[in-house]
């Protein structure tokens, strides 16, 4: 007999590992534009241009938001529901924040006359910037998605089906944060 | 972390997902409330079972548009001066009438039409979504002993997302412009320039906006069935005692996970230079004599990278679950076991790596480095290997065996038959040197429906002859499938070993006329012949068709739950099983799938039985 079949395997939960699954497919739609970018690069006829200072107050923000998220999850399975709840409250107000903040960027480039279509690096840089917003903004409607059960009392005390929403939102949240500090040490370096 | 036993898992799954709790411990599922109303059951349905019907349906629905198609464009090419005003009820406006004789003629913008859509429909909605979508859904949570999918939710919306894609790519064929013309590819400019052509309008921008959502359909399906395969199965199946059927699937998903994502970046890209004024694809164009200086700086090959990125590994997101349904029902038929089992495991992962490095042979002819296109030219050439490898263990397998000759089984073999003769013609198209001279020529073209065109078709019809009865408790008319075979089989040979004569004299691709290539006059009687032999193939397919349907209400009942003397867990499942596949506990696994004619008085045994004392499980020695 396989002994193996009495071991109770310690495995992570299908929906989260679904959830690095999707990471895994997202990862790959955003290296195919820093890879184009690269080759398109390399064929010279570049503009430079500074990124505007709204991004790097976003970064802050973003990362900001994060760290409350990961705080929050910790005082919420220790049942410190009021600390979670202002630390949510923080997290996803600093959330909506980076998306005005990434607003305000694309206006004060708008005022240097850097538009989508003025060179290829800028055309690459609204693309990069319009996709990475497109996957904030489905992380805000699943926090919105939270927010509505912490309104409804759902998250009032820990229990196991609310800790792996929490986990979910926030893991999916971590990873879009993670990806905007990579795309814009990307596009630092790659000016 | 929310780190979970085994036990607890699949009371969780089944307990959040199909939004009734079982007490803990007790896992019958067998027929769930929510199943009560005819939207549940046949619509959004969230059984794996209804849902896989429901790629098969409609991707036969699609087969039937796609191969339509290609009679039309045929007639075309074996009858150019042929009158087809016959056909204006069905095409309208995209027949010219002659003023003068009243004779129709296709017109050439709809040759390119209809050229473009048979490609795009069979690659992506017939042999992507009906094949994989069907049986992935099917056999996945069969085959492993799962209730359903993870996420049968996630599920639902991918075959939801596959028929919205479908529905907007049917949408735009009766567009005033027509639907997308540039070729299945959509290479720019034709695709990034609406004023390129009457196809590049409003029909291209569909076409994008359809295969976007295909391609969530896509990925939404394989994190499902990813997620599944490595996490869902029931206890004692290991991965190496697990069907190939299911290890194709999984490899598949991967790849699909991996490669269709670069092609949605490519696709916005694309939606960016029609919609916003970008220039990624665009440079130094002129359209009907006038420069389009405003649009410069960008790479149309650049698209092509990205193209082929998914493009290629697609071929084999097409070809494996064929692969694994021909090595299981193989297997059954000869009643033996699959010959080299972990050899045919690894050459699947050893395909599905290789196929990630060998894209750019697409593009020997873009202006590619040739240093560049010699690595190209070697991973291709080592892709063989493992294709090779499984070739030989599905001869070795039926070598000896007791073979039943059905039409699955027959389909297989016809697999195999197809998938050989199309391989050796890719040794060519492989090198570079020699696909300077064959490049886009009717060469390419019976390649490419040989080795992953007909053949894959070949592992579906083998897949839904199979599992035909698994599916709706009934067989499929063995006269009529018999037939289906014989003619298929001789008639794609008919169709596609002609055109590697005319690719290798030199007859291009994609042209609507030959009229002015007095060279290609001598195959006027061949193109003929081909178009014949289409016709035929096609209504056989009809009859394929009907056959389907009616073994659906009036086949032959399944009488035993394991019709085929198979030994895999879909067929431990009661003949009419409800959401949740078993009724009672979920089997458990205690030995690998091919204990076919082990020993001298047991012809098959099933996954479920104990090993006997002292007895080593079959799979340990292969």
């Amino acid at each position: 007999m396989s002994t193996l079949t009495d071991v109770k395997l310690k495995r992570i939960h299908p929906k989260k590992f679904a959830l690095w699954m999707a990471i895994v497919s997202m990862i790959m739609f955003f290296s195919a534009f820093t890879s184009a970018y690269i080759v398109r690069k390399s064929a010279g006829n570049w503009l430079s241009f500074p990124l505007p200072v709204e991004f790097y107050i976003s970064t802050i923000t973003i990362l900001l938001s994060s760290l409350c998220f990961y705080i929050s999850k910790k005082a919420y399975l220790e049942a410190n529901i009021k600390l979670f709840k202002i630390l949510f409250y923080s997290g996803f107000g600093l959330g909506l924040l980076f998306v005005l903040l990434q607003y305000l960027g694309w206006q004060s480039l708008h005022r240097i006359d850097i538009s989508i279509s003025t060179n290829q690096s800028s055309s690459f840089f609204y693309l990069i910037t319009y996709a990475h917003i497109l996957h904030v903004i489905g992380g805000i409607a699943a926090l919105l998605v939270t927010l509505i059960g912490i309104i409804r009392k759902r998250f009032d005390y820990p229990s196991d089906k609310r800790t792996l929403k929490l986990e979910l939102t926030y893991t999916y949240w971590h990873f879009v944060d993670l990806l905007w500090v990579y795309l814009l040490v990307f596009l630092i370096i790659q000016q | 972390m929310a780190d979970i036993t085994i036990t607890e898992k699949e009371q969780l799954v089944h307990g959040e997902d199909h939004g009734h709790d079982h007490g803990h411990g007790h896992d019958e599922h067998h027929g769930d409330k929510y199943q009560s109303s005819f939207i549940d059951r046949y619509l959004f349905s969230l059984d794996h079972k209804t849902i896989s019907k429901q790629f098969l349906i409609t991707g036969m629905f699609w087969a039937i548009i796609g191969a339509g198609m290609s009679v039309i464009f045929r007639l075309q090419l074996g009858f150019p001066d042929a009158d087809i005003s016959w056909l204006q009820p069905l095409l309208g406006g995209w027949i010219d009438i002659d003023p003068s004789t009243g004779a129709g003629k296709l017109s050439p913008d709809f040759y390119y039409a209809l050229v473009t859509m048979h490609g795009t429909i069979i690659v992506f909605f017939v042999l992507t979504a009906g094949l994989s979508g069907t049986f992935s859904n099917l056999l996945i949570p069969l085959q492993i002993g799962a209730r359903d999918m993870a996420s049968p939710l996630l599920n639902m919306l991918s075959y939801w997302f596959f028929f919205l894609s479908g529905a907007i790519l049917l949408f735009s064929l009766f567009l005033n412009t027509g639907p997308f013309s540039g070729g299945w590819t959509g290479y720019p400019p034709l695709s990034a320039l609406p004023q390129a052509s009457d196809g590049s309008k409003g029909g291209m921008t569909l076409w994008l906006i359809s295969l976007v959502f295909f391609v969530v359909s896509v990925l939404l399906g394989g994190i499902n069935y990813i997620t599944t395969v490595l996490n869902m199965r029931t206890k004692g199946m290991t991965m190496f005692r697990m069907p190939l059927t299911i290890w194709a699937f999984l490899v598949t998903a991967i790849l699909g996970l991996l490669s269709f994502p670069v092609i949605a970046s490519g696709f916005f890209m694309v939606l960016f230079d029609r919609a916003l004024g970008t220039s990624f694809f665009l440079d130094e164009i002129y359209i009907a004599g006038e420069a389009l200086t405003e649009r410069v700086g960008g790479n149309a090959i650049l698209f092509q990278h990205l193209f082929w990125f998914l493009g290629h590994p697609e071929v084999y997101i097409i070809i494996l679950p064929a692969m694994g349904i021909v090595s299981e029902v193989l297997a059954v038929h000869a009643r033996k076991p699959i010959f080299g089992y972990k050899a045919m495991v690894f050459s699947i992962l050893a395909i599905g790596v290789l196929s990630f490095l060998v894209w750019a042979h697409h593009m020997y002819m873009t202006g590619l480095n040739p240093f560049i296109s010699n690595i190209f030219v070697l991973f291709t050439l080592i892709i063989a290997v493992p294709s090779a490898v499984k070739v030989f263990n599905w001869i070795a397998t039926i070598w000896g065996g007791n073979f039943r000759y059905n039409s699955a089984s027959l389909f297989s073999i016809g697999f195999v038959s197809l998938f050989i003769s199309g391989g050796l013609t890719g040794l060519f198209l492989g090198n570079s040197i020699i696909d300077i001279q064959q490049h886009d020529t009717y060469f390419v073209v019976a390649h490419f429906h040989v080795v992953m065109g007909v053949s894959a078709m070949f592992g579906m019809f083998a897949g839904i002859y199979h599992w035909f009865p698994r599916m709706f408790g009934r067989f499929m008319n063995e006269t009529l499938g018999q037939i289906h075979f014989w003619g298929t089989m001789i008639g794609a040979y008919a169709i596609f070993g002609p055109m590697h004569y005319q690719g290798m004299a030199g007859v291009p691709r994609r042209y609507y006329s030959f009229d002015t290539f007095q060279a290609f006059d001598q195959f006027d009687a061949m193109n003929q012949f081909i178009t014949v032999a289409a016709i035929i193939v096609f209504f056989l397919q009809l009859l394929f068709v009907i056959n389907f349907f009616y073994s659906i209400y009036r086949g032959k009942v399944q009488t035993e739950m394991n019709p085929w003397g198979a030994t895999t867990l879909e067929w431990t499942a009661p003949i009419k099983a409800g959401h949740g596949n078993w009724e009672g506990d979920i089997p458990h696994v205690h030995r690998w799938p091919y204990d076919l004619n082990r020993y001298p008085d047991r012809e098959f045994i099933l996954q479920t039985e104990p090993l006997a004392e002292g007895e080593v499980d079959g799979g340990s020695s292969h």
